[in-house]
């Protein structure tokens, strides 16, 4: 029965390789909204790594949790996407290099 | 069962009256605060008036409870009144002195700009003394017993823009901590072996334990601290030294507070605790041997003193190493009896002392004296009542208290033909300073200035203009010439052991029985009297014949004695010794050790250094601040990793 089912590492390598890719998304990009997506990138490879570790351990929370954060991260992109909207009004550029007054 | 006698009023009164002056007295007239004054100490006279009429009526001791206060776990003290016959005693030397003082302040302080003041803190004495007196367990008398302590302060210190008197009343303030830690040590000890602090409850604990011969115990240790802590507040040695310069107070706090009452808590204290005392007799041998010594060496300092309150100053001392002395034979009666008359007379001479001050002008040197007696006759008659008294010819009060302890300390069975002698010659001694006193100040020529333009030691005593000295207000003659009353009669109430007998219920069914090993002690009390009598006579006669008919004398034999009188004058070097032995090493080491070393090498260091590191540490990290997003998100994942690493490193959760 446990070999018809995909290993559970090939689920944590992907989500690995997915939370890789928004760390370095983050690093890397200066626009703004591609930012934005490479946090959304991060939160969805530690959702599947979740579920893989619920489906595995046969526990609900892992479950819950995943519906938690897809909650949260609907709240913020909702949020943030007002905040680049009134960003881009009021300095005319999606560039992060460029937004960079918060500071001594 | 007793009828509610409010006895908490007395002490409350004069609180009132305090509270009254003390807020409002700055925006009302003199006369307000006269009225107020004297409206409430004289009401709590009457009131102790009121008690003493239906005194006999009363089942003693009489207790009151006014309010809880302290209860913690077994242990309780309460605001609550004690009432008996020593009590009553004190109550009646206390608020009387104290309402005759309060009247003569009127007019001794009357131009003076801090009136309302004064009379505030002297009712404010008067509240603390009265809580004192009453209190119904050790604490509530700490309480009082810390409250005059500060009303003396105040009032010391009352002139307190002359650096004298401030640090006169400093002096008084910490002399005096020094006697309540001993008495606070010995209530700890009460606390932790009888539970309480209560006098009925802790007499009662005491009572069955043995009397202490063999070897010193516990009691022993109590009551040579509360004896630690008498001798602060009562001025013995080696706590004396305050009390001199205390004389730079107003002279009505000098005969309130230092010489009638105050003063005296010491002594009342001691016999309040006669039960402890008793049952130690190497406690009570201390009290004896320190009252003794104090008696003769304050008295040997007084022969030449020049400052006529400093004479009466170091007379109170010796007087009150009289009432400790024979506290400590185990005549507790005949030390209160001593006490009560010396209210009487040490008030009058402090008082007399005042108008004779005020006659010439805010001088007090009694080489500028002299010759008063036809300008102050009413004052010298009362002053010569009170010295003939202290000086102990019969038939004056100070006659029957002195004899009284004279006889006691020989005849006790804890007494000693020593103390005695020293008891005698110290009579002797007293009545020679205070005719030398008289004499200086009373007879012979003026030799005062005549002008005007005195310089006040005290600033305000009396404004009004002097030519020659003048005689004092009536206000001021009214209290002198009751007390002087109460000084010739005051001692009668002594004889026939009547004041002994009153008193015997509170120190009577005790172990102590005057011993019966002198033989025909009837004969032998005669004969002693005789002799201390004849030594006041002789102590007359001396300071006749030095300071009135050959005045040359003094100076040849202070020549003679060269450096001992130089000591003498100095008082022994007491002060400088303490100033040398624990002041010194006391201001040096806070000024060396503790301020320069400690405050500013380490604590002051410490707060500025760590100042300054968190501001160069800061320095450098703010430059992470960018404003570039990304790096501060480099930032994060560097510090994540850093934290995954190191719990990899752990081992967390395996």
């Amino acid at each position: 029965m446990v070999a018809s089912y995909v290993p559970l590492s090939y689920y944590l390598l992907l989500s690995g390789f997915l939370f890789a890719c928004g760390v370095v998304g983050f690093l890397i990009k200066r626009n703004i909204i591609t930012i934005f997506m490479s946090i959304e990138l991060m939160l969805n490879g530690v959702n599947l790594s979740f579920v893989a570790f619920a489906a595995h351990w046969h526990a609900l929370a892992g479950q819950v949790f995943v519906f938690f954060v897809m909650v949260v991260a609907a709240a913020e992109a909702a949020v943030g996407l007002a905040i680049i909207i009134a960003v881009y009004r009021t300095r005319e550029t999606l560039n992060v290099d460029q937004v960079n007054l918060l500071k001594l | 069962m007793n009828p509610n006698l409010n006895l908490w009023l007395i002490p409350v009164l004069p609180l009132a009256g305090a509270a009254i002056n003390g807020f409002l007295g700055k925006k009302s007239s003199r006369e307000g605060v006269t009225t107020v004054a004297l409206l409430f100490s004289g009401a709590s006279f009457a009131m102790a008036l009121w008690i003493a009429a239906q005194f006999s009526s009363l089942s003693l001791p009489y207790h009151e409870f006014v309010a809880h206060w302290i209860r913690s776990g077994s242990f309780s003290a309460d605001f609550a009144v004690y009432l008996d016959q020593l009590s009553l005693v004190m109550l009646l030397v206390v608020t009387g002195v104290g309402f005759l003082i309060h009247i003569y302040s009127v007019g001794y302080m009357w131009d003076d700009p801090s009136y309302y003041r004064f009379f505030s803190y002297l009712n404010l004495f008067m509240f603390f003394m009265l809580t004192l007196v009453l209190a119904d367990n050790y604490l509530l008398m700490f309480i009082g017993w810390e409250g005059v302590g500060l009303a003396s302060y105040l009032l010391i210190g009352f002139w307190f823009t002359k650096d004298s008197a401030a640090s006169a009343g400093k002096k008084a303030f910490i002399v005096n901590r020094i006697g309540d830690f001993g008495f606070l040590i010995a209530l700890f000890l009460l606390i932790k072996h009888f539970g309480s602090l209560n006098f009925d409850q802790v007499f009662r604990s005491v009572s069955p334990l043995g009397v202490e011969t063999a070897s010193a115990g516990l009691l022993t240790a109590i009551g040579i601290l509360l004896m630690v802590g008498a001798c602060g507040k009562s001025a013995q040695i080696p706590l004396y030294v305050w009390l001199p310069d205390a004389m730079e107070g107003p002279t009505p706090v000098s005969a309130l507070i230092h010489a009638a009452t105050m003063v005296t808590a010491g002594v009342y204290m001691v016999s309040r605790s006669h039960v402890i005392f008793e049952r130690a007799p190497m406690a009570l041998m201390v009290v004896a041997v320190l009252g003794t010594l104090t008696a003769f060496f304050a008295a040997t300092i007084g022969i030449a003193q020049t400052d006529i309150k400093k004479v009466l100053a170091y007379s109170t001392i010796s007087q009150l190493g009289y009432m400790f002395m024979a506290c400590g034979v185990g005549a507790f009666s005949a030390g209160i009896f001593h006490l009560m008359t010396h209210a009487f007379f040490k008030g009058l001479l402090f008082l007399g002392a005042g108008s004779v001050i005020h006659a010439v002008g805010g001088e007090q040197d009694m080489r500028k004296m002299g010759g008063l007696r036809s300008y102050i006759p009413l004052t010298f008659l009362t002053m010569s009542i009170a010295t003939f008294t202290i000086a102990g010819f019969p038939p004056l009060a100070g006659f029957f208290s002195k004899d009284e302890i004279l006889w006691k300390v020989f005849s006790s069975e804890h007494g000693s033909w020593i103390f005695w002698l020293i008891g005698v010659v110290t009579a002797f001694i007293t009545s020679f300073y205070m005719f030398r006193l008289w004499f200086m100040t009373f007879f012979g020529d003026y030799r005062g200035a005549q002008v005007d333009s005195h310089g006040h030691s005290s600033h305000g005593q009396d404004s009004h203009e002097h030519g020659e000295p003048h005689e004092s207000p009536v206000v001021m003659l009214v209290p002198l010439a009751i007390l002087a009353v109460l000084s010739i009669v005051g001692g009668l109430v002594g004889i026939g052991n009547r004041f002994d007998n009153f008193l015997a219920p509170v120190f009577g069914n005790t172990p102590l029985q005057p011993a019966q090993s002198v033989p025909e002690s009837g004969h032998m009390e005669l004969y002693l009297t005789m002799v201390s009598v004849a030594a006041a006579f002789l102590g007359f006669y001396f300071a006749y014949l030095l300071y009135h008919k050959r005045q040359d004398l003094p100076q040849k034999i202070a020549d003679a004695l060269g450096g001992f009188y130089e000591a003498v004058v100095h008082k022994y070097y007491i002060d400088e010794f303490y100033a040398a032995l624990f002041v010194r090493p006391l201001i040096d080491g806070s000024t060396r050790i503790l301020w320069q070393d400690v405050d500013r090498k380490i604590i002051d260091a410490a707060v500025n250094d760590s100042g300054d590191g968190a501001r160069q540490v800061s320095e450098e990290v703010r430059q992470m601040q960018s404003g570039n997003i990304r790096s501060y998100a480099g930032w994060i994942a560097a510090g994540s990793a850093a934290v995954i690493a190191f719990m990899i490193w752990m081992g967390v959760g395996r």
